[in-house]
């Protein structure tokens, strides 16, 4: 984990971090722990029949691998705000990219604060996921 | 109307992993809940008569998630903690589908507050009824 230990600057970027390829076995992993068992991420037959090629990803499994790449960037302690747009499905297979950069510092209510922008991208280059998200700084 | 999320340590664990993270704020007996772990209230904790999916009325095979967000108040609630949620269905509009038909997209709020009443996390949502079943409209 690393936090910010200098005076964050508008602009900058978190190293990029690129997420083994995604298994039907990771959407059961997150499935069991988050209790959402919706058929569409490991039931194949179901998925078929609803008119996917597969099965594919639970949503909330890519927010919550963004999530870890940005707490893991600037402190989950620090997190007050956490924002996602779910862009395009994931599918088995996929490599998962994560990205953000610092684009406001300000100051709220609780003190100071910085906004990132973020993304989470497939292979292909297109978002997954775009979202926002404010850390308190100490 | 509302129901109680107590927040376990192992389930904070075992989210942790799911979600790929090794930091150490989610480890040990207290650890804090990975942001997007709130999500769990609805799915494991809320009761099926306030089920808010129930309230939009959507048909399951045609749900999409558009939008999530997290609001925290203060600091992340940790392990130990039972949280009070209670949600509600906030404003719906419909769009056109892009392959006829017509999209619905619905807010849902979920506020989660501690012990003491103090207002903890805001988990707003943006859940969409697509078209017609099997496209890509919309997301996720």
């Amino acid at each position: 984990m690393t936090t910010v230990t200098t005076t964050p600057v508008i602009g900058h970027q978190a190293p990029p971090l690129t997420y083994p390829p995604l298994t039907r076995t990771d959407f059961v992993k997150y499935q069991g722990a988050s209790g959402d068992f919706h058929p569409l991420h490991h039931d194949e037959s179901y998925a078929l029949e609803t008119g996917f090629p597969s099965v594919f990803s639970v949503g909330m499994l890519q927010a919550g691998l963004l999530a870890s790449y940005v707490t893991d960037w600037l402190g989950v302690e620090n997190l007050r705000r956490f924002k996602v747009r779910f862009a395009e499905k994931v599918w088995p297979g996929d490599e998962l990219t994560c990205s953000a950069k610092i684009v406001d510092v300000f100051d709220a209510e609780d003190g100071r604060r910085v906004r990132i922008e973020m993304t989470c991208a497939r292979q292909t280059g297109v978002n997954a996921l775009v979202g926002d998200a404010e850390f308190l700084l100490d | 109307m509302s129901y109680e999320f107590p927040l376990d340590y192992s389930k904070i664990r075992e989210f942790a992993r799911a979600v790929m993270t090794d930091d150490a704020a989610h480890t040990g007996t207290e650890p804090v809940i990975p942001p997007t772990m709130l999500t769990s209230g609805r799915m494991i904790w809320e009761p099926a008569e306030q089920s808010g999916f129930v309230k939009l009325g959507f048909d399951r095979r045609r749900i999409l998630h558009g939008e999530e967000e997290y609001v925290f108040h203060g600091p992340l609630p940790r392990a130990g903690q039972t949280l009070t949620a209670d949600t509600r269905i906030g404003e719906s509009f419909e769009k056109p589908g892009k392959r006829g038909g017509v999209m619905t997209f619905a807010k849902m709020i979920t506020e989660f507050r501690d012990d003491s009443g103090r207002l903890v996390a805001t988990q707003n949502s943006t859940i969409i009824q697509t078209a017609t079943t099997g496209n890509s409209e919309g997301s996720k």
